[in-house]
């Protein structure tokens, strides 16, 4: 097993095997009344479900980020709506989608190669595709799309939670008045922000997504090969929105 | 039309089929028997495509089903019901929701015909109350003949049956027996039936394929099969602890 081989053809070949798989599915994008019924179920599943754990999360990760700023910024020298100026971009442009993101990785990616897992080794996708369904068209369409349209939308309930954990708690505990924290915040806002973090989260989702289709789709080994695959699901969906996110970075900002 | 020509298959280097041929003709019901492990349910995922092989080829009606688009084998696939050994049931759904999927899917009937039909098929294999159940909530033999319903839901023209009666008591397996049989002889469907259990060949096939360790070690006619001298063969048969012999006598072995 030489090391060109791990790390040069087998990432290759996968790379290779998730993007014939999501073309294969994609093919089927127009026959909207197989997976329609799915959609709408993926659609409550990862995006309503998914509500109150990110707004949970998003409100701590603003409350923290106003405390920290507090803590390590302002000074006689420098005003406190510091605190607005940096929390509110930070919410914006990188928190919200991180957290969500993560969040989800775990949550719905786990949830999906788990679903998609013992599917397969169940023979279910084989029943699928026994019928004469396209199995990736019926199984993976739905749960892609479902993402990309459901991650933005937990994105801007994530922005503004935070945003308003972050104003509340500065409020509550004397740091700065939320009128000064939206002053602080209107200083250096533009509106290309949310714009990224829209982008952002619709590359979450999809990454996030379409992994764990993947590696749900191909599972192997009976309950073992499930419990793995949803693990690896999980771990490899923070890995490359890590990845993402520095890309996305560095090419729009 | 079937037509299993020369097939061959191995999974990691191990040979699992090996110049496997076999002709299934139009109506007739053949059984597949064979020790576990010798590579049946493979054979049977080769002829609706599921699993793809080494070498050789299966044409279903003339048409060679590993040379088409995967379009055209979808189309291929509709003529075909299929019963997985483990049931295959969507466990998301009902059991009415899964007689009732491939319905809604292919054909343009009503949610108050296609109940209608759900339950006439639940009815044929005896569960006509299990609708609203799921599948994690019913038997392992339960779970069988419910997937036994959603297979002939369509009524296609081939049903592939692995293992239908395995764990089944012996009279619920008559009733699919039964049940197989007045599919051949009333829809005139062409059946492919996996089965280890010898009173199902005896009572329901027109002829049998043996596979032994992956070849197909013998076919014929459930005549020839009682008259067959072949040692395997035999052995196999009588591990099933049923008499070869006059099928007058059978009857009264089998109760
Ligand atoms: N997907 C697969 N990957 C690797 N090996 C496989 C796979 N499917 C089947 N095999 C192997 O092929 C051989 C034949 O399996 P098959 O399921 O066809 O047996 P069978 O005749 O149906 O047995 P049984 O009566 O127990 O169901 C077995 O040794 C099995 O381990
Ligand atoms: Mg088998």
């Amino acid at each position: 097993m030489s090391i060109a081989r791990i790390l040069i053809v087998d990432p290759l070949s996968s790379l290779g095997r998730y993007g014939q798989l999501l073309y294969q599915a994609f093919l089927t994008l127009g026959d909207v009344r197989s997976y329609w019924k799915n959609f709408v179920q993926q659609m409550v599943s990862i995006g309503l479900e998914s509500i109150p754990i990110i707004a949970l999360a998003a409100a701590f990760s603003g409350m923290v980020t106003t405390v920290q700023t507090a803590y390590q910024l302002v000074s006689p020298i420098i005003p406190r709506n510091i605190i607005g100026a940096i929390v509110v971009p930070s919410m914006i442009l990188e928190l919200a989608a991180v957290v969500t993101g993560f969040i989800l990785a775990g949550r719905v990616g786990a949830r999906i190669a788990a679903e998609l897992g013992t599917m397969r080794v169940t023979e279910q996708i084989d029943a699928l595709e026994a019928m004469g369904l396209n199995s990736t068209g019926y199984l993976i369409v739905p749960r892609i799309l479902a993402g990309v349209v459901m991650f933005p939308c937990l994105y801007l309930i994530a922005a503004f939670v935070g945003i308003a954990g972050g104003a509340g708690v500065g409020h509550l505990m004397g740091l700065i008045p939320i009128t000064e924290f939206m002053e602080g915040a209107r200083m250096f806002f533009k509106p290309f922000d949310p714009v990224f973090g829209i982008i952002k989260a619709v590359v979450f989702g999809f990454i996030i997504t379409s992994l764990s289709c993947y590696v749900g789709y191909n599972t192997s080994g009976g309950a073992e090969g499930v419990g793995k695959a949803t693990t690896q699901a999980a771990v490899s969906s923070c890995i490359f929105l890590l990845v993402a996110d520095l890309l996305l970075a560095i090419t729009f900002l | 039309m079937i037509e299993i020509r020369n097939l061959h298959k191995q999974f990691d280097g191990r040979d699992v089929l090996m110049d496997v041929s076999l002709d299934v003709h139009d109506g007739e019901t053949l059984a597949i028997i064979g020790r576990s492990g010798s590579g049946k349910s493979v054979l049977l995922k080769h002829i609706v495509g599921l699993l793809n092989p080494d070498s050789g080829r299966v044409l279903v009606d003339g048409v060679d089903i590993n040379a088409i688009s995967y379009d055209e084998l979808r189309m291929v696939r509709r003529n075909f019901g299929v019963l997985f050994q483990g049931g295959a049931l969507f466990d998301s759904m009902s059991s009415f929701d899964n007689v009732a999927f491939p319905l809604r899917l292919f054909t343009q009937m009503t949610e108050e015909e296609i109940s209608e039909e759900v339950q006439i098929c639940l009815s044929m294999v005896e569960l006509p109350d299990v609708g609203s159940v799921f599948p994690a909530d019913l038997s392992g033999g339960m779970q069988k003949r419910v997937a036994l319903a959603r297979a002939v839901a369509l009524r296609p023209r081939y049903i592939l049956y692995d293992e239908p009666t395995s764990g089944l008591d012996p009279e619920t397996s008559n009733t699919i027996d039964v049940l197989i049989k007045g599919l051949a002889d009333q829809l005139n469907v062409t059946s492919i039936v996996v089965t280890h259990d010898m009173h199902s060949v005896l009572s329901i096939a027109d002829r049998a394929a043996f596979i032994h360790q992956g070849r197909m070690h013998w076919t014929g006619t459930i005549q020839e099969l009682h008259e067959s001298d072949d040692q395997t063969l035999r052995a196999f048969v009588k591990a099933n602890e049923y008499f070869i012999g006059d099928p007058a006598e059978r009857g009264q072995t089998a109760s």
